[in-house]
């Protein structure tokens, strides 16, 4: 808690250490960075298009949606609506995370949020909880290999996506279901953790088949919000509350 | 420049106001209380989830297996581990159960 991230040594080291968590994080969503370059190609985008895409709107979910929607000639606006639709869910990570990062500098917080994917997002509240203060450095030295290694890996995939052998042989179809739960069972010492995976659960797969597709995420995962959120506090809880930690206070951007 | 362009860039723009709009709102408030705090403390395993479930129900032999191979893992060893082991075990499972 106590640690000076700004100091020069700590700084580098600092940034090491996030990038040590990157590393992973940008393995295991390399196989969609490439399927959605050659995806994006296949539905008639540019090599330039497929790139520009995953560099500025960098989340995988709702490129795949976006280049899906656009293959079967949608209307623009309805495209646009649908990647803001699946990344709805980040409106719930920016409010999590910018309770943690009020020491942050405005431009600070302009920029980081922009990487605020769901790993990004993961690791961070990870270190929160483990009473670490999220520092800037360390915050972008996780960003940067993602972040880079997403943009490189979709412009491999869009030129040289026909080569991929049979996705479906190699599993990629299945990887981000098998990534997501890893990220879901991380956070199993959490309080009240069962019950909301299951309410939110049970409201994801009931709202999947009723209002369809993106709109289970954000319903499922109101309801486990809620159901947390209505919970009698437990009297550790309160007592945390009562003393939240000096570099939590409510600063504004 | 291209209409996909334009498409792009827009849906770039919303993007972004997402991954900040949370914490502007937030940031006007003062003091957040319990209830808000309980609820923002659940959104990482209720927000994943959603990401799963649905794929989860949906889910053949193969998939199953290795939903729940890496379920197993995940109990006892870290995320790298559980993400090779749960691909390993669906990439096996399409090829017996195609």
């Amino acid at each position: 808690m106590s640690t000076d991230t700004t100091l020069d040594n700590p700084a580098a080291s600092d940034f090491w250490a996030g990038f040590r968590l990157g590393v992973p994080i940008f393995v295991a969503s390399a196989p969609f960075a490439v399927l959605f370059g050659a995806l994006a190609v296949q539905n008639g985008f540019t090599e330039f298009e497929a790139t520009l895409m995953s560099a500025t709107i960098f989340a995988g979910a709702s490129q795949m949606v976006g280049i899906d929607l656009f293959g079967q000639k949608i209307a623009p606006w309805l495209i646009v609506f649908s990647i803001f639709a699946v990344n709805f869910r980040h409106i719930l990570y920016s409010a999590a995370v910018g309770r943690r990062i009020g020491h942050w500098s405005g431009w600070q917080k302009t920029l980081g949020f922009f990487f605020l994917v769901d790993p990004q997002y993961a690791e961070s509240e990870r270190r929160g909880e483990n009473g670490q203060t999220i520092g800037f450095v360390w915050y972008m030295g996780m960003a940067t290999p993602v972040y880079v290694f997403w943009i490189v890996n979709s412009w491999l995939g869009a030129r040289f996506g026909s080569l991929i052998p049979d996705p479906h042989a190699l599993g990629i179809d299945f990887l981000l279901p098998i990534y997501f739960l890893g990220l879901v069972i991380g956070f199993r010492k959490r309080p009240l953790w069962l019950p909301v995976v299951l309410a939110s659960a049970a409201a994801s797969v009931v709202a999947y088949h009723f209002v369809g597709s993106p709109w289970h995420v954000s319903i499922g995962a109101l309801a486990g919000i809620v159901l947390a959120a209505a919970m009698p506090l437990s009297a550790e809880a309160r007592a945390a509350y009562d003393e939240p930690p000096v570099d939590q206070t409510g600063e504004s951007v | 420049m291209s209409q996909i362009v334009w498409i792009v860039l827009a849906g770039a723009v919303l993007t972004y106001l997402t991954r900040c709009g949370g914490h502007l709102v937030l940031s006007r408030f003062s003091r957040i209380h319990p209830r808000v705090e309980a609820g923002l403390n659940a959104v990482p395993a209720a927000v994943l989830t959603t990401l799963v479930a649905p794929a989860a129900v949906q889910a053949g032999p193969a998939e199953a297996l290795a939903l729940v191979a890496a379920a197993l893992i995940g109990l006892r060893g870290g995320m790298m581990s559980l993400f090779v082991g749960g691909s390993a075990v669906l990439i096996v499972g399409r090829y017996f159960f195609g």
